[in-house]
């Protein structure tokens, strides 16, 4: 047997070893962070100034007294050319569109991909490369067709005509076709042998399965659908189906009357625009990163 | 309860596969039938055709007097376990084991009596509010049992449901799983690749090879009288010993050595004859010259592995009895010995 000695460790002093890897990442992402908050920051500053200021002296990089006063205008007041439309109508449009947009598009991609994976039809592979495909005829492309489309079937100012033409969904098919090939085979054959029709292993086996990837995509798409500019601008003349994203533009180009833009009410209306998909992908990160990396099969 | 009946069934696939050909048998009420094989042996699609989850080419498939060949999986009063299980992952083992009968309808007061009932009968009370993820391998297998037997069903169909288990696990639970069908008496079909599941379990086994049956028999006339080479190298560890021999004028003769036995005067010539490793011992007179090569100590019993001449050859002996590698001597019990077709390998 080897003699067993208690050695005492040696003291090293070693100088602490300054880490300059992590530093220098840290200060890219500090700078990084900086640099996208300077414009809402800036947004909030100035939009604490009355017009005239504004108007007159630009951006403004200190907090002014108008905030409250420019936020209540830009949320309660009326405007617009009608004066019927207010930012709080303006907000539950846009919460109307982007949920809406959200909700459609899971419920239709989910379907499609439904029937592509587990239904044996002929075409099924065809099919879904054709709705593949049709990511490369994005809104802008096939704009006039759809818009003769909704006009003719008398959808311009409805929410239906809002919605509706924007909900199918390439990408979103494609992430629930992938999820629902990883679910095993086995779990819908089990289903069949307790008796679930196609109808009910849908509903009770894979919509609850895809929680995550559903909580992961309506947030992709609620922030797109919340942000929709070009179709909701073309569908919607009337007012009261204006969104918060179109409003802003609204009041900075309200030159009537010789009047100065209420540029400070833009930026409030702006600010409000910018909370909800803020919110939205700040509570939901979790669920987010969980549903387009991993799943509890 | 039901007795199962296939007759002429073949299954075919789309791309011309021909996966089961033309097989017919009968299940008995109560019966415990496995069906054993190599991976590819069509065994999975039998079972599958049974279950309704793949279509039959041709034949006609009865479970208890009705034809079901076109009868919905759901329909056929079937319960089938599956390899991994297939749990519901988002459901607790009570929902688990609940969601068929809920699916037919059944009152939420009866449910709840029934599951607890299959809950006790498989140990997994205290288990029941846990999802799937938080449960063991084994405890995650009683779920699946579970779920088969709280509906009481004609035909319990097992594919392959110990695999994914440890090999301690594994033997308990293929008493557990035996145990519970003979108290259930329901009719079992047993799919598995393990010849040891295979002849612990069933009342009787099915020997399927690339698609066709070789031989259907209780364990023990499995074992002892294999009806095909195939049959005795694939059932039994170790397999049978398979050598070549020859048969003159109804002695069966390894090549240098005297008759071993007396054949019957059916044919001559050279053939392939077998015998259990465990039907042969070491006999310092013995006729047969045998050269261990290795020697496998398996605490109840040893295995000799070597050659006889240059064909390989394994000797079982006691724990009790001596032996070393090199040159030895063996003697064949003569009534031990089976013959085989050597090119069919057919038992002759």
């Amino acid at each position: 047997m080897a003699e067993t000695t208690l050695e005492t460790p040696v003291e090293t002093h070693r100088p602490r070893r300054i880490k300059w890897g992590a530093i220098g990442d840290h200060t890219v992402l500090i700078l990084g962070a900086l640099l996208m908050m300077i414009p809402p920051l800036l947004a909030l500053t100035t939009a604490s100034h009355d017009a005239v200021t504004i108007h007159r002296e630009g951006l403004q990089l200190t907090l002014g007294d108008n905030l409250g006063k420019n936020f209540h205008a830009a949320m309660f007041e009326k405007g617009g050319f009608t004066q019927t439309v207010d930012g709080t109508l303006m907000l539950m449009n846009s919460f109307i569109l982007g949920i809406g947009f959200a909700m459609g598009k899971i419920i239709i991609s989910m379907m499609a991909a439904y029937a592509i994976v587990y239904f044996r039809l002929r075409f099924a592979t065809l099919a879904f490369w054709v709705i593949f495909t049709t990511l490369l005829l994005p809104l802008e492309v096939r704009i006039l067709p759809s818009y003769e489309a909704i006009q003719k079937l008398g959808l311009t100012n409805t929410y239906t005509g809002l919605i509706v033409p924007l909900i199918a969904s390439a990408t979103g098919t494609f992430f629930f076709r992938q999820f629902f090939m990883s679910v095993p085979e086995e779990l819908a054959e089990a289903a069949r042998i307790d008796g679930a029709g196609p109808w009910k292993f849908f509903v009770d086996i894979l919509v609850p399965l895809s929680r995550t990837m559903i909580a992961a995509i309506f947030i992709i798409m609620f922030v797109f659908g919340w942000n929709q500019y070009l179709w909701p601008t073309l569908i919607t003349t009337d007012e009261s189906f204006f969104t918060l994203v179109r409003g802003i533009k609204q009041i900075v180009l309200s030159y009537t009357d010789s009047q100065i833009p209420e540029h400070g009410q833009a930026l409030a209306l702006a600010i409000v625009a910018m909370i909800p998909p803020v919110a939205i992908v700040v509570f939901f990160q979790n669920w987010f990163v969980k549903g387009l990396t991993e799943s509890d099969k | 309860m039901a007795q199962v009946s296939l007759e002429g069934i073949r299954k075919v696939y789309p791309n011309g596969f021909q996966a089961v050909q033309t097989t017919s048998f009968t299940i008995q009420d109560g019966e415990f039938v496995v069906l054993v094989g190599p991976s590819g042996c069509g065994k999975s699609t039998l079972l599958r055709m049974i279950a309704g989850l793949e279509e039959i080419t041709e034949g006609e498939l009865k479970i208890g007097d009705r034809v079901v060949n076109d009868v919905d999986p759901a329909d056929r009063d079937i319960a089938m376990v599956f390899q991994n299980y297939a749990l519901y992952p988002h459901m607790t083992v009570r929902k688990n084991i609940g969601y068929g009968l809920k699916n037919r309808g059944t009152p939420a007061s009866e449910i709840a009596a029934k599951v607890e009932d299959a809950a006790r009968m498989l140990n997994l009370t205290e288990y029941l509010d846990r999802k799937p993820a938080q449960l063991s391998g084994g405890q995650r297998q009683r779920v699946a049992m579970g779920r088969a037997v709280v509906r009481d069903p004609a035909l319990f169909l097992f594919d392959e449901p110990l695999s994914n288990l440890d090999a301690k696990l594994r033997n308990q639970m293929r008493i557990e799983i035996k145990a519970l069908q003979r108290r259930l008496g329901t009719t079992a079909v047993y799919v598995t690749h393990d010849q040891v599941e295979a002849m612990t379990m069933a009342d009787r086994i099915i020997v399927l090879n690339a698609g066709r049956i070789e031989q259907i028999g209780t364990p023990s006339e499995i074992y002892h009288n294999p009806a095909s080479t195939f049959v005795a190298s694939f059932m039994g560890a170790p397999p049978m010993n398979l050598i070549r021999a020859e048969v003159d004028q109804k002695q069966v003769k390894i090549n240098g050595y005297d008759a071993l036995m007396v054949a019957s005067e059916a044919f001559s010539g050279p053939i392939t004859m077998g015998i259990r490793p465990e039907d042969v011992e070491l006999d310092a007179q013995g006729q047969v010259k045998f050269h261990v090569d290795i020697l496998e100590e398996l605490g109840a019993h040893r295995l000799l592995h070597g050659r006889i001449d240059d064909q390989p050859f394994s000797v079982m002996i006691g724990k009790e009895d001596t032996a070393h590698t090199g040159e030895t001597r063996i003697k064949l019990k003569p009534e031990a010995l089976r013959l085989f077709d050597k090119d069919t390998g057919l038992r002759l």
